[in-house]
């Protein structure tokens, strides 16, 4: 056995170190593409734990990937350069409310969904809910700034952040930030690390801001036959004063995919869908409604849907979330970009994939968060077709560049992780690209935090094929 | 061999997974014993790892072995994971690999499938208590020194009825007047055995609500420990004997009182290969099974005449709930009881670690997820459980007996037949 290795056993509790390649396997991988085995899986239960391992290897100079429940969509904790996996997963859950101030201290470990059920005890909410948000860690959330549907209005992950507790890459345990809502002491060092997708720090607690729980909402659900329109109609509602909690769009493959798999009465012969879920005071949620039915009226609606009780639109919702299994039934591989563009130009965003479509003969679909111009294309494909994922290899790479050109960004939700990081130069330029590398050398100077993500090797190429 | 590891092993459907971890929290071994290998994702990804040769049959084997069976996670995962056949493909590649021992033979291939064996044991358990060697072994620790903790559930198991009682059943229950439904009843080894008296009871219930009830002669073991320790070819002539001997009378429907055993009998359809009748076959089979508890409330003919002072939670049969799908009908049956409070549980969905043989070949694992769900079942306040698999029952009975709790587990239709039930017409 390696040193380092016998070690890392005699620094934690039995049975806390797993090496068995049953073990290694079964951390090899995340919800993205790519499979890389560990040299060993770390589960800790204490910060001192976390501090005591990032020493060690430092010592040794052995890669650490920290990992929550691995729901990741972009290699965040991927073991790319084998090493460590540090399972945060298994870290007590405790969830400390604090109604008064409106903030909740949680571990890393609590499951995102769980921090809103708790916060809707005292007419809270933890506004971020990415899909996943049942199965998810807070810490894997922060790591990855991680956004949902109702990023619309209340915003993602960062927005949500008063204060981190973090294990620097050397092992030390610092604070950022505080608990209060103002607070400018110093560089926001809380804003650099969410999001930095393990590569700055392991998060280890979080201050989380909650806001009052809006008393009801309203689902509104539009029909369109052509595309350009229902991206229209989106700007325009946005511009008539209205902010709806979440605007998600699906365009026909995507109604029709979730028509075929668990049908609801979708109308399959629209171009594309629009559900709109309006928050706040019934009184406000009454005038609001009937705003929103004239601005799609006027913008050429083919169907405006009020459903007449929670049961209905908690059924158009399903629809909504059934819409990715659903899509997965066309073929077995799917690759989700979550590039993003300005709201105004989602219907140029559209024209822009339909002609990838058709440029490589693929099937590509795209629903997802077009209020926040935060749209999901998605490939469908199988990947055990070697000619079939190079395609798509080269169409993820026009996605990116159409996002860019239209004034986008890589990654609206997603992170960069492994998949998206050969990209990070056409969107921040050389020097842009090598400042944040800057930050990332000076505080993990021997590079054993997360190596491999968000910041491209030499001549790193996206590669989803396995010759 | 006539097929490779990767067909056996269910390569292709192991692509149906997208690795996206929502099955994570529905898994009960996940959240006891605390890893990925031991969720239904890791083991999936581990049965693809087996077959592309990145890992051997022996570091499957573990994880396969610690997996409950309860398709749990199949009620959540978003891509509809054929997890069920995967499972049992794996379990099938770790038996084969297996040196076997004489007793699992004699157990699979002739114990579990025979009625006089069965009937035998039924008996051996009625001397065994009768003759007070029972208090006899439990005073003096005998039970203790048996093999697989065995004495932690004798000491569960129901009072036996005699072998005078076990014969004189018949074995076809007419009606004068036309009947509401004809009924072949599939008892089950260990419920005809050990719980005799239940099946009595199931009998009594069809009856009352106006059924004709049949137990057909050929019937045999439904096949489900055989596939969940791998033995799957055995399974599959279990399963064309049952389908037989229910082929010869024209019966509406197929009827039984094991939540374990149903979920077989539903499956029976998957085990075929298309070419011959058998699918088909199959199918008629499939298409007419039924728990107790569903054709009770279809055939509503009962009225339930006892107040019963009793205040109850109900532990669903994951095999039930999860594979036949059965959820509302136990509940609403146990609604009709007057005088009945029924508290459900928090979380009904998770597994109580019975699980077919699962509680006596891997013990203390079954007790770690026990605790769990003994503490959502003393959440409640409920002073009994009600259960609808015999797996569930012993292990309930367990539970309360490790809590050290003043409560009863009561299987549904013994439940249901205290309150006095009558003929509504």
């Amino acid at each position: 056995m390696e040193k380092w290795l016998e070690e890392l056993q005699s620094l934690l509790p039995e049975g806390r170190v797993l090496t068995s390649l049953a073990d290694r396997h079964s951390y090899s991988f995340d919800a993205s593409f790519g499979e890389h085995l560990p040299d060993a899986v770390v589960q800790v239960k204490e910060k001192q734990e976390v501090a005591d391992v990032l020493k060690l290897a430092n010592r040794y100079k052995v890669p650490v990937h920290p990992r929550g429940s691995g729901t990741c969509l972009s290699g965040g904790p991927l073991p790319v350069h084998g090493g460590i996996v540090l399972d945060m997963s298994q870290f007590p859950a405790i969830i400390d409310l604090s109604p008064r101030d409106l903030t909740v201290k949680v571990t890393p470990s609590v499951l995102t969904g769980n921090i809103n059920k708790a916060a809707e005890e005292h007419g809270l909410m933890y506004a971020p809910d990415p899909s996943s948000a049942h199965v998810a860690t807070i810490g894997g959330n922060l790591a990855e700034n991680s956004g949902g549907p109702r990023g619309l209005k209340y915003g993602v992950t960062k927005d949500h952040v008063l204060g981190l507790e973090v294990v620097t890459p050397e092992g030390e345990i610092i604070k950022t930030g505080g608990q209060t809502i103002k607070n400018v002491t110093g560089i926001d060092l809380t804003k650099l690390i969410v999001g930095s997708e393990g590569t700055l720090g392991v998060i280890v607690g979080a201050t989380l801001k909650l806001m009052p729980k809006p008393p009801a909402v309203q689902t509104i659900m539009v029909a369109f036959d052509e595309v350009r329109k229902a991206g229209e109609a989106i700007s325009q509602t946005l511009t008539s004063g209205i902010l709806p909690a979440k605007m998600e769009f699906m365009d026909q493959a995507c109604i029709v995919a979730v028509e075929n798999f668990q049908p609801v009465g979708l109308p399959v012969d629209a171009a594309a869908v629009i559900i709109i879920e309006l928050d706040g005071h019934p009184e406000t949620l009454r005038v609001e409604r009937g705003l929103v039915e004239e601005i799609m009226e006027e913008m050429g609606a083919k169907e405006i849907i009020i459903p007449k009780s929670d049961e209905e639109a908690a059924k158009l919702w399903h629809a909504r979330k059934q819409v990715s299994p659903a899509i997965a039934k066309i073929k077995p591989t799917k690759v989700s970009e979550d590039a993003t563009v300005p709201r105004s130009k989602i219907p140029d965003f559209m024209d822009r994939l339909e002609l990838i479509k058709e440029k490589y003969g693929l099937e590509v679909v795209a629903f997802g968060h077009a209020g926040d111009g935060n749209l999901h294309p998605n490939i469908l494909c199988d990947k055990r077709n070697v000619e079939e994922m190079k395609l798509v290899e080269k169409a993820v790479e026009d996605m990116f560049q159409a996002a860019l050109d239209l004034g986008g960004t890589l990654s609206g939700e997603h992170g960069i992780g492994t998949m998206k990081a050969p990209f990070m130069e056409l969107e921040l330029g050389a020097v842009g690209l090598d400042m944040m590398k800057r930050i990332k050398d000076s505080w993990d100077p021997n590079g054993i935090l997360n190596p491999g993500k968000v910041f491209p090797e030499k001549g790193q190429k996206l590669v989803l094929h396995h010759d | 061999m006539t097929s490779s590891l990767k067909e056996r092993l269910n390569y292709d459907k192991t692509f149906d997974c997208v690795q996206c971890g929502y099955c994570l929290p529905a898994c009960p071994t996940y959240e006891t014993m605390e890893k990925e290998t031991h969720s239904p994702r890791g083991r999936i990804n581990l049965v693809k790892m087996v077959a592309e040769g990145k890992a051997s049959v022996e570091d499957l084997k573990e994880p396969i072995e610690k997996c409950l069976g309860c398709m749990a996670c199949t009620t959540v995962c978003p891509t509809n994971v054929q997890y069920g056949e995967i499972f049992e493909g794996a379990k099938r590649v770790i038996d084969e690999e297996r040196p076997r021992g004489l007793v699992e033979d004699f157990l699979f291939q002739s114990f579990f499938p025979s009625s006089k064996w069965m009937n035998t044991l039924g008996n051996a358990t009625w001397i065994y208590q009768k003759s007070g060697l029972q208090k006899v072994s439990q005073r003096f620790g005998l039970t203790r020194r048996a093999p697989l903790q065995i004495d932690k559930f004798e000491a569960a198991l129901p009072t036996m009825p005699g072998p005078k009682k076990r014969r004189a059943r018949a074995d076809r229950y007419v009606r004068k007047r036309p009947a509401a439904a004809k009924i072949g009843f599939f008892k089950g080894c260990v419920m005809d055995s050990v719980f005799f008296e239940t099946n009595q009871n199931t009998v009594e219930l069809l009856l009352r609500s106006g059924a004709e009830v049949v137990f057909p002669e050929a019937q045999t073991c439904c096949g489900a420990l055989h596939a969940h320790t791998g033995k799957v070819d055995q399974s599959v002539e279990l399963a064309k004997r049952n389908i037989e001997a229910f082929e010869e009378e024209g019966f509406d429907y197929i009827v039984n009182n094991a939540g374990g055993c149903g979920a077989r009998l539903v499956e029976y359809e998957h085990l075929f290969e298309e070419g011959t009748e058998w699918p088909e076959r199959a199918e008629r089979f499939v298409d007419r099974v039924r728990d107790i508890s569903e054709v009770l409330v279809e055939l509503d003919g009962l009225v339930f005449e006892k107040e019963l002072e009793r205040t109850v939670t109900y532990q669903p049969s994951c095999h039930l709930r999860n594979v036949q799908k059965v959820t509302s009908e136990p509940l609403d049956l146990i609604r009709r009881i007057p005088g009945v409070e029924l508290r459900e549980l928090e979380r009904p969905e998770f597994c109580c670690g019975s699980a077919g043989v699962y509680n006596i070949v891997n013990y203390e694992d079954a007790m770690d997820i026990l605790d769990v769900k003994m503490q959502d079942v003393c959440g409640t306040g409920a002073s009994g459980v009600v259960t609808s698999n015999p797996g569930c029952h012993l292990q309930m009975k367990l539970g309360v007996e490790r809590e050290g709790l003043a409560m009863d587990a009561v299987h549904l239709v013994d439940l249901l037949m205290e309150a006095d039930p009558r003929p509504k017409w």
